[in-house]
């Protein structure tokens, strides 16, 4: 009964071409800019690391000024840590990891005479950075420990920076200059973009990933400069790079791994009391107010979907609703055009229930095919995206299988509640008046 | 033509509309509900539209067409910054075609750049008030384009040098007169020069001059027109340079510079060149976007929209074929029978314009409140309930010629 229900659902459609093809196009249409836009902020608000981002924190502390809050939200705390705070409690390890981490920049010197020397983004962090982030090596590992303390001139690079300095090969053990002093490579990460970047959403959460990874204590030894996002309710004690440093302004993050709710309860304990122990050396003038976010309490804490990107999403919604209410309009011409078919079909002997799985069989029709043209219509809309927000949007405009089957879900699941009433109608015709009027 | 109307009491056969959308009361709720959500999304759409060229036209106060920057970073153990600055600004400023040259910190509309408080009282528990700082030398207002319009630009003496880490400030600086109105509301702009104002909460600064306009590096900021300028030179590893040339020489100029620059040491690197016109293109890209996806949007939903009633209209032709024939017999002109499809329309468009005027303002509070738009200007309104009553009219348009082509005869054939 099924496939002569779809057959007579396609002789439908071949009777009114026109009636037909205008819903299939309103709900392509509808289905086509949802679609796009539902797939931007699915992207942008997706989980960069399921499988442990509730074990994975970003710590928060307030620090700020005694006369005014960090911002005018309520709650609000500084998005980032001091240098001082960052490595103190890095260096307490009481988390099963923990890393300060900022963001530089600095020069490579290729050692052969032809390249020219190039500039190249740094991510400083401790040897956790890598395990706590699950950080895929091409070649070596991490640094240890010891490099971290002993401040050794150690470094990761990208696979790309791997590329242009070492063309690709196993560089383990190799000199690289870069600031102006020798490093000796210890790993190369494999390919690694997260997204949305939630270690440092404040320098572009969709940037792209580091070029280089070193040890953060060099930071102060090579007085590297700072260049993400830097903000001071008090400038510093005194002038010169270790004052800066060493200053109550916050350009540092720093993330802690606590793999149950104990660990979760204890670092919050050690965190207040640390920040307790601070106050008696006259810092955090604030009230006491420390926070741990894990991942995705922070990036929905820091706003990681553009508001852009939201209200085009309600805006194609109300789209795609007057597209559905065109739909209903036009199936309900569509089955009053078909009424004297349908009374004659009830006459000789069809149940109302018949009619009405005949009628959504072909609603469902309709849905279907409005939804896979939707999906074309999805891609132009992406390729639209990428072609008018430039690359950093590459990554956010994709379709995937998920977002595919979502599609089509809601292509059908419209179209079939559109066709409801105009079926309904089609099944409450009295026989009798159709077949009079033949 | 009253007498080939026999069977109405008004020449604009409202009864009978009314009797025969009631007898259809889906279709037309339909048409109605369709208009109204689509009014609303365009006319939204419109506003923000609008406001964001508005942000986009916004004057810059600099040489957009003919101002560019590039950043030249020192590496090795024998780069001298300011020396380098000095011979660098010395040659740029020779070179024919360059109206001046200037080494900053910060480029207006490029989102990125250094922001303090000045207060008009020293002492941390008075209030700041927010501003973009430009350090520049006594060359600054020129390369920038600004003109001073109170008080005086900064003399070569005033220019300081500052290093990595420096905690206090000039004591002079120029600010805009928008900054100098957000810091003494109660005074005239040009009375600003001479005042002392506090940077750090206490360190003094003297305001020596106003400019007029000149924005910030962050155009979405609120307070985009909040610019000191600082008489500073930096002596940090990476110069900014930036640079105004005469009218169409920007191109030629560009290539030249970065060549001159990375020949004129080898312990040097120049990156980031670019032009003000691109800077603000990438700045204002988000905005661009937007106006191009929602003018996408509002153009397909009008299309749909028009098919749907043009859908319905055709349908409800042919519905009512025999009764048009039986008019059209009994003597109606086909004006009258265009004229009631048209008029069956617009009665509908007027329920659905009235119920996306209120749907409209609905809208627009629920975008004020979840993402910080401005209030609708009324008037916005009325001209988007007349644009959808002309499509809705212009849609019928076609059915109703259609049916008026029907002939009398039909009635006789069928009945």
């Amino acid at each position: 009964m099924f496939n002569y229900y779809i057959k007579l659902a396609f002789k439908s459609f071949k009777r009114n071409p026109i009636l037909s093809l205008l819903m299939v196009t309103a709900i392509a249409l509808g289905i086509g800019a949802s679609m796009t836009t539902i797939t931007v902020n699915y992207l942008m608000s997706a989980n960069p690391i399921p499988h442990k981002s509730e074990q994975l924190f970003h710590i928060q502390v307030d620090n700020w000024d005694p006369n005014n809050p960090f911002n005018d939200d309520e709650d609000a705390l500084p998005n980032q840590l001091t240098w001082t705070d960052a490595t103190n409690l890095t260096h307490a390890k009481k988390a099963l990891r923990q890393s300060a981490m900022s963001m530089s920049g600095a020069i490579i010197e290729p050692q052969d005479s032809e390249s020219k020397p190039f500039e190249a983004s740094i991510r400083l962090a401790y040897t956790d950075f890598f395990a706590m982030f699950d950080v895929p090596f091409l070649y070596g590992g991490p640094w240890d420990n010891n490099s971290d303390s002993n401040r050794e001139q150690v470094v990761v690079l990208s696979k790309r920076t791997n590329e242009s300095v070492f063309g690709g090969e196993n560089s383990i053990g190799k000199n690289i200059v870069i600031a102006g002093r020798h490093f000796q490579v210890v790993g190369v990460i494999d390919t690694w973009e997260v997204m949305p970047k939630f270690y440092d959403v404040n320098n572009g959460p969709f940037n792209e990933t580091e070029e280089l990874f070193m040890p953060f204590s060099l930071k102060e030894d090579l007085e590297l400069p700072n260049w993400g996002n830097n903000n001071c309710w008090k400038s510093p004690d005194g002038e010169g790079y270790a004052a800066f440093l060493r200053s109550e302004c916050i350009n540092t993050q720093m993330w802690v791994e606590l793999p149950n709710a104990q660990a979760e309860a204890d670092y919050l304990d050690f965190l207040n009391n640390y920040v307790r122990s601070q106050k008696e050396l006259g810092r955090f003038p604030r009230p006491l107010h420390n926070r741990l976010n894990d991942v995705m309490e922070w990036m929905e804490r820091r706003e990681v979907v553009e508001e852009d990107a939201k209200m085009m999403m309600w805006l194609s919604f109300m789209f795609l609703l007057v597209c559905l209410l065109n739909t209903i309009g036009l199936l309900l011409a569509k089955f009053t055009g078909k009424s004297s078919e349908i009374g004659l079909r009830l006459a000789v002997g069809a149940s109302k229930a018949d009619v009405f799985k005949q009628h959504i069989v072909e609603t469902a029709c309709i849905g279907l095919v409005g939804g896979i043209a939707g999906l074309g219509l999805t891609l132009v809309g992406l390729q639209g995206i990428k072609s008018l927000y430039g690359d950093f949007v590459d990554d956010l405009a994709s379709l995937d299988a998920s977002m595919i089957v979502v599609a089509l879900v809601i292509a059908l699941v419209s179209s079939i509640a559109a066709g409801l009433y105009p079926t309904w109608r089609a099944c409450n015709i009295s026989p009798a008046s159709q077949l009079k009027s033949q | 033509m009253k007498q080939s109307q026999p069977q109405t009491s008004t020449s604009w056969e409202l009864g009978p509309i009314l009797r025969a959308m009631l007898r259809n009361k889906v279709g037309a709720i339909l048409i109605a509900l369709q208009i109204a959500i689509t009014m609303t999304i365009i006319v939204n759409s419109v506003y923000i539209i609008v406001e964001r060229n508005k942000d986009m036209q916004r004057d810059s106060g600099i040489d957009n067409e003919n101002s560019f920057y590039l950043t030249s970073v020192g590496f090795g153990d024998n780069f001298n910054v300011p020396n380098t600055v000095e011979e660098d600004l010395n040659m740029l400023r020779a070179l024919p075609g360059v109206v001046d040259a200037i080494q900053t910190n910060a480029v207006p509309n490029s989102n990125s750049g250094w922001s303090m408080g000045l207060k008009t009282q020293s002492g941390v528990e008075h209030d700041a008030v927010g501003t973009a700082v430009y350090m520049v030398d006594d060359h600054g207002v020129n390369a920038l384009d600004v003109e001073i319009i109170a008080g005086e630009n900064f003399a070569p003496s005033d220019i300081s040098l500052r290093i990595v880490g420096q905690v206090d400030w000039p004591n002079k600086t120029i600010i805009t007169k928008a900054m100098a109105e957000n810091l003494f509301p109660d005074i005239n702009y040009a009375d600003v020069v001479g005042k002392t104002v506090y940077i750090n909460d206490i360190d003094p600064m003297v305001v020596v001059g106003i400019i007029d306009k000149l924005q910030a590096p962050w155009v979405n900021w609120s307070n985009v027109e909040n610019v000191m300028l600082s008489p500073e030179r930096q002596s940090f590893k990476g110069s900014r340079y930036f640079i105004r040339t005469e009218p169409g020489m920007r191109d030629t100029l560009m290539n030249q510079v970065e060549e001159l620059l990375a020949n004129s040491n080898n312990q040097r690197l120049i990156k980031g060149m670019r032009s003000i016109e691109e800077t603000r293109e990438r700045s204002y890209r988000g905005h661009t976007a937007m106006i191009k996806i929602l003018t996408t949007v509002m153009v397909i939903l009008t299309i749909v929209t028009a098919l749907g009633i043009v859908g319905l209209a055709s349908f409800s032709v042919n519905q009512r074929k025999k009764q048009i024939g039986t008019r059209r017999a009994l003597g109606a002109t086909q004006g009258t029978i265009i004229r009631y499809f048209m008029f069956e329309n617009f009665l509908i468009s007027s329920i659905g314009v009235l119920l996306g005027a209120i749907l409209t303002v609905i809208l627009n509070v629920i975008l004020v409140n979840a993402f910080g738009l401005d209030r609708l200007d009324w008037f916005y309104i009325p001209i988007g309930m007349l644009v959808l009553w002309l499509v809705g009219q212009a849609a019928v348009f076609g059915p109703a010629k259609k049916a008026a082509n029907i002939p009398p005869a039909l009635a006789t054939r069928t009945v």
